[in-house]
């Protein structure tokens, strides 16, 4: 065990999966000598050679493109996508063809790649450096979408990711990438794509979130009175979503509030809402309550604490739910 | 600090067998055998005939929308020829089937893929390609990373990536070429340049005077050949893959053909070119130049094509009643190939519930079950 950072524990998975397969293979913009601007490939050209950890010309389709066609050709090729804003030139390789190959060539042809991009604001970043697109690609059929919260998690996802046999688009978000150490095995585990995770239990309401915000949400439960009993759920795989752990959580407090970064409308918030009156609509006590970010452009990062959901307000909408 | 020249270069041109099918000996050495120019001109002839009905299933409601070959036989078969069965990869975009079929893609594949059956496009095992590629361009960039993954396991094959010139206005053109060049892939790029893309001509799509100089800015080793010339076309091909086999480089060519159709049976190129435009590249067909290079050679004539035509009918009849008689694919295939792994409960209820609603076939779903006492 050791006690890692979130940007560490991913570092390490890397590591170790390359070390164990020599298919595996990491590309991107300035991911070689630099280890990334965020310092997540730190150490791994050094470690495996600049001819498996690479840094690409400076062009997102291109990367996203050669990274299919090097997983066509059996390599297990991990693309970094340095911003999720920067996605957009590389958004027609991941939608239009990573994700649609499997299917439109009935299983000849598969496209196993983990796709890895820091997300999310809070981080005081440039313009375009601080958005929450993964509803976005929630929506994309033959995607499947991940967003660990903790370094644990981080490890044990990003492995089980890099041996799925499907495209996988493995957010990590930034504003936690530091926040804060967690215990995380030495050995190689895997945490499996689809579960969700039940963070701490409760009985009278279920909170609902994933990436950065979960951190906010422990601090909104721990702002709560005592006689508020809150169940708290880490959603971990965006898609495909697990929808008998929210179900079950559910149809036990009748209660529940959705927290995302992303703009309200059409986030994932809805989906997950729509999942909860389809399968617990007699067991519901009040509307479900979502605390997301607004339908507007992200804001300079003057403004973005004012954007994103904090405690505060994640707090006030258990009160509202809870008084319904 | 005088001026001086950074940069200087130039564009060859290579023709071997002239419009009339006569034969540069001398540029023609050690290219193709009179059994494999044979063997050439009988295979376009099959495709021909192949692209014909084709474009008869279409019109007669048996078949959707179609882009017609016709023109290109040279480019596809010369560069095919080129490239090694089993060993190299064809990443094509869709008008070059005859290279496909040269490569052992089973012939009803193209139907079944112009018939909206995702079966078209199941490669079988050992022939290596790509299916057909519709959007402009994206398929350039596979074409690179599998030529990045030879290279990273130094194994002795190169790839072949087709696309037509409006292609070359794409980003993902320059980036391809880009990567390949600079992380040295074997890689070629084949340039059909058939004068249209849709209905906008090479001069309104691009102001660089030819599309082979695109590559210089790259490093690539750059060529135009006479796309309608079966000899230039294996010629440059071929030294384009062995250098690229090689570690030698990137090569662009550019084949200068025509699209003697339409772009599509869903299209009208009267609207938008001259007639006389058209019947004037009718006469470079290359396959009336390769006959007329046989005949002359005596190794043709009118008894030898009459046979030919008769037996491709047969051949072509037999391949669209294979594709015609196909069964209906299974409606969960719909589904099943989202994943390689178990299909998320979700798409589990829409698979099972997709003839009726899912609240009527799933009362789970719908909380039905669920304790009505709460509420």
């Amino acid at each position: 065990m050791a006690n890692l950072t979130l940007v560490q524990a991913i570092n390490l998975a890397l590591t170790q999966e390359m070390e164990a397969d020599p298919r595996v293979v990491c590309l991107g913009e300035d991911v070689g000598k630099n280890g990334g601007v965020f310092r997540v490939t730190e150490g791994l050209q050094a470690r495996f050679g600049a001819d498996r950890v690479i840094d690409t010309p400076l062009a997102e389709s291109g990367i996203m493109g050669t990274a299919i066609g090097l997983a066509m050709a059996g390599m297990r090729p991990i693309p970094e996508i340095q911003f999720e804003g920067f996605m957009g030139p590389a958004y027609d390789q991941l939608v239009n063809h990573a994700a649609r190959y499997r299917t439109r060539t009935r299983g000849a042809i598969t496209i196993p790649m983990v796709i890895r991009v820091p997300v999310g604001g809070g981080i005081h970043a440039p313009e375009l450096h601080s958005d929450s697109p993964e509803a976005i690609y929630a929506h994309t059929p033959g995607l499947k979408v991940v967003m660990p919260s903790t370094p644990y998690d981080a490890k044990g996802l990003l492995i089980a990711a890099i041996r799925d046999p499907d495209p996988v688009l493995f957010f990590e978000p930034k504003r936690i990438y530091r926040a804060f150490r967690e215990e995380v095995p030495e050995d190689e585990y895997t945490v499996p794509i689809g579960k969700a995770k039940v963070v701490s239990e409760g009985t009278d309401l279920t909170v609902i979130s994933w990436g950065a915000s979960i951190t906010l949400c422990l601090e909104a439960l721990d702002s709560l009175p005592e006689d508020i009993s809150a169940e708290l759920i880490d959603l971990r795989t965006i898609y495909p979503i697990d929808e008998d752990t929210i179900a079950q959580s559910v149809e036990k407090t009748g209660r529940c509030v959705i927290v995302h970064e992303a703009p309200k409308t059409c986030g994932m918030g809805a989906e997950i809402a729509t999942i909860i009156q389809e399968k617990c609509f007699l067991h519901l006590e009040a509307p479900v309550q979502r605390v997301a970010g607004f339908d507007t452009v992200m804001p300079y990062y003057k403004l973005e604490l004012d954007y994103l959901p904090d405690a505060k307000r994640i707090a006030e909408a258990i009160g509202q739910v809870m008084a319904y | 600090m005088p001026i001086r020249t950074v940069y200087k270069a130039q564009i060859e041109y290579l023709q071997i067998l002239d419009e009339d099918g006569k034969l540069d000996e001398k540029l023609a050495k050690d290219t193709l055998t009179d059994e494999q120019v044979l063997f050439a001109y009988e295979f376009m002839l099959l495709c021909r005939a192949y692209d014909e009905i084709a474009f008869k299933l279409q019109r007669s409601g048996r078949m959707g929308t179609y882009p017609q070959n016709k023109g290109q036989e040279a480019a596809a078969i010369g560069s095919g020829m080129a490239a090694v069965k089993g060993r190299d990869f064809l990443v094509p975009c869709y008008r070059e089937n005859a290279a496909l079929f040269l490569h052992g893609l089973p012939m009803e594949k193209i139907l079944l893929h112009w018939m909206g059956d995702e079966r078209g496009n199941q490669i079988p095992e050992g022939v290596n390609m790509t299916p057909l590629s519709i959007p402009i361009g994206t398929q350039m960039l596979h074409a690179t990373g599998i030529a990045w993954a030879y290279k990273m396991r130094k194994e002795d094959r190169c790839v072949i990536t087709y696309f037509g010139d409006g292609a070359t206005s794409e980003g993902d053109f320059h980036e391809a070429m880009n990567f390949a060049t600079v992380f040295n892939v074997p890689c070629v790029f084949f340039c059909q340049n058939n004068q249209w893309a849709i209905s906008v001509p090479r001069e309104s799509q691009m102001a660089s005077e030819t599309v082979a100089q695109k590559g210089l800015a790259y490093g690539a080793h750059c060529i135009q050949v006479d796309g309608n010339d079966l000899f230039a076309v294996y010629k440059a091909s071929k030294e384009a893959i062995d250098r690229a086999r090689g570690g030698g480089g990137v090569t662009l060519i550019e084949a200068i053909t025509y699209r003697l159709a339409d772009h599509t049976t869903a299209d009208d190129a009267r609207r938008y070119r001259d007639e006389e435009e058209v019947a004037s590249w009718r006469g470079k067909d290359p396959l009336i130049r390769l006959r007329k290079y046989l005949e002359r050679k005596g190794m043709w004539n009118d008894a030898k094509q009459a046979a030919h035509d008769e037996k491709n009918k047969l051949q072509v009849a037999e391949i669209v009643k294979n594709a015609e008689g196909i069964e209906r694919p299974s409606v969960d295939d719909i589904f099943d190939y989202t994943f390689g792994t178990e299909l998320p409960a979700e798409l589990q209820r829409q698979k099972a519930t997709m003839r009726t609603t899912s609240l009527g076939q799933d009362p789970e779903q719908a909380g039905l079950h669920a304790d009505r006492s709460r509420a």
